[in-house]
């Protein structure tokens, strides 16, 4: 990884590393540090059990929630196992089961967003990728209970947003959300890889950009080494957070809060 | 380029343009009137050769029935995006100009068969059929005019997937257009979505995949990662047919594989079934 100066105000390319950063809390450090209790649940009940985004019973505060997250892995044998992050449309439907369970016992969804994307595979491809998310997008925006997102390391296009059409959409500091990676933008629009440093810049992928767009709610802080150098904190910072907000949301009405989404992603690009 | 590397049928075939249309599948030179007649399909292959959203519409709508809405809805720039080409506003400018569409969808009312519908059709020509902020804009309205009218949404997809020069904001139009659509399916506003070629990336991942009827031009690529992402991914060749409208037939994605020649008459069957109640 590049020699990165955090007293100085990072490039978006130097953020684009740190969100990529192999010690930045991940799901497993999420659940263990900011749930008094997780039970998983797995499967999609039609083809099998995505690794690569994992959900279930979780309890943050004292309150109820269902959990949904990307698992990336710490080593390269846990990558491979989780499939670095990138899920199958099993993972997807799997999510969607688990948020319609959420709504049918009453609990808000908290997901977890940190994915490079969904899986570009031929298996992946043949099972309905396409499908799976656009059925899990369809389906978010009338989802009866609270949904609260948190962009916490890589936000890779459709694979993030599948499971991220939340009322509030929260983004650590360092965290990057993006239509393409700043690679394959790169190679497309520049046609040429290496100029991924400049792609970065104008895709304006950073909280602070996407906070200034309106596309996501609240940034929140990072250490001032980030995530990687204190994850305890960091998850303490991403725990407060999302408590505070299943707060505000838990008196709100289901139908207002479908109101207010439908409202909230129709003013997207107004 | 020195002369002698010019291909030698360009030179050949430059001067009878005019007459002939050459196949871009199977490579064969067909009057240029029998193309236009003929919905533009390759008689000798079938090749769906792609359409502008003006085509689209005299091919499906009643004659004189479509009138559209939102056209003053165009392309905007919320990025000021500039990439090693230029700035994003110059090409939009150009590519306004060169097609005469404000954005990459055409909507409008229409009636097909005599009956009533809200049509979104998009053009290939326009940055590849892009999803943007406005594309995304003229479908939420032409939802919300369906789901006022209580008349059935019909949209055409062409696309290569969301446009990069919007960045994420191009990304969030995947969840607006799908909020639209979840809006219809409460209300039990019919919608039919018809696949043409391309469809992939974040318009398959979107409001293309979800209709209540999903139909497709014949060998239409459908798909959602990119077939070369996808090789270099799983180090291995695909198959020939991999994202075709057939691949995705048989994998159950499609409800059925609709010639051009039948696609009215396909689409006003199947909506005098969704309109019954």
């Amino acid at each position: 990884m590049m020699e990165i100066d955090f007293s100085q105000k990072l490039s978006p390319w130097e953020i684009v590393q740190v969100a990529r950063h192999p010690g930045r809390p991940l799901i497993g450090d999420y659940i263990q540090g900011m749930c008094e209790d997780f039970v998983e649940l797995h499967g999609d009940r039609a083809f099998g059990d995505d690794r690569g985004l994992i959900g279930g019973f979780a309890t943050i505060g004292g309150e109820r929630v269902m959990l949904l997250g990307h698992r990336k892995g710490k080593s390269v044998e846990e990558n491979i196992h989780a499939n670095f992050g990138m899920a199958n449309p099993e993972g997807y439907r799997k999510a969607l089961r688990l948020m319609k369970l959420a709504e049918k016992y009453g609990l808000p969804v908290v997901a977890l967003i940190d994915t490079p994307g969904a899986y570009p595979g031929l298996d992946a491809e043949a099972r309905g990728q396409a499908e799976a998310i656009a059925r899990n997008l369809t389906e978010m925006a009338g989802l009866r209970t609270p949904f609260v997102a948190v962009i916490t390391g890589e936000g890779g296009s459709g694979g993030a947003l599948g499971i991220a059409v939340g009322d509030v959409v929260l983004m650590l500091q360092y965290a990057i959300y993006s239509v393409i990676s700043p690679e394959g933008c790169a190679s497309i629009l520049w046609r040429d890889g290496k100029k991924a440093p400049e792609a970065a810049a104008a895709l304006k992928i950073t909280a602070e950009s996407l906070k200034k767009l309106g596309i996501i709610d609240e940034i929140i802080a990072e250490p001032k080494g980030a995530a990687h150098s204190d994850p305890a904190k960091t998850v303490e910072s991403v725990r407060k957070a999302v408590l505070k907000h299943l707060k505000a949301l838990k008196p709100v009405a289901a139908e207002t809060l479908v109101q207010r989404r439908y409202d909230k992603y129709a003013a997207m690009g107004r | 380029m020195g002369w002698y590397t010019k291909p030698a049928e360009k030179t050949v075939c430059e001067p009878s343009e005019a007459i002939w249309a050459v196949c871009p599948a199977c490579k064969a030179y067909v009057p240029r009137d029998e193309w236009n007649n003929d919905l533009r399909v390759c008689p000798r292959c079938d090749h769906h050769d792609r359409l502008t959203c003006r085509q689209r519409v005299a091919q499906v709508c009643d004659g004189g029935s479509f009138a559209e809405i939102s056209a003053d809805v165009s392309v905007r720039d919320p990025l000021a995006f500039q990439d090693a080409s230029g700035t994003y506003a110059a090409k939009a400018r150009a590519t306004v100009e060169k097609t005469g569409e404000g954005e990459a969808i055409l909507t409008g009312t229409a009636t097909i068969e005599g009956m009533p519908v809200v049509v979104g059709i998009m053009d290939f020509r326009f940055l590849g059929g892009s999803l943007a902020s406005g594309t995304g804009e003229r479908i939420l309205l032409a939802a919300e005019a369906a789901l006022a009218a209580r008349r059935p949404l019909i949209l055409f997809s062409a696309s290569g997937g969301a446009r990069m020069h919007e960045g994420i904001v191009s990304l969030m139009q995947m969840a607006k257009t799908c909020a639209a659509i979840a809006r219809l399916q409460q209300a039990r506003i019919p919608y039919i979505s018809v696949l043409t070629d391309p469809t992939t990336g974040g318009v398959s991942a979107s409001y293309a995949m979800v209709g209540d009827i999903n139909i497709a031009e014949p060998k239409a690529l459908i798909g959602f990662a990119g077939r070369r992402v996808i090789e270099q991914t799983i180090k291995q060749k695909l198959p020939d047919d991999f994202q075709t409208a057939e691949y995705l037939l048989e994998h159950g994605f499609l409800d059925h594989i609709v010639h051009r020649a039948e696609m009215k008459t396909f689409l006003a069957k199947t909506l005098r079934y969704a309109a019954h109640g």
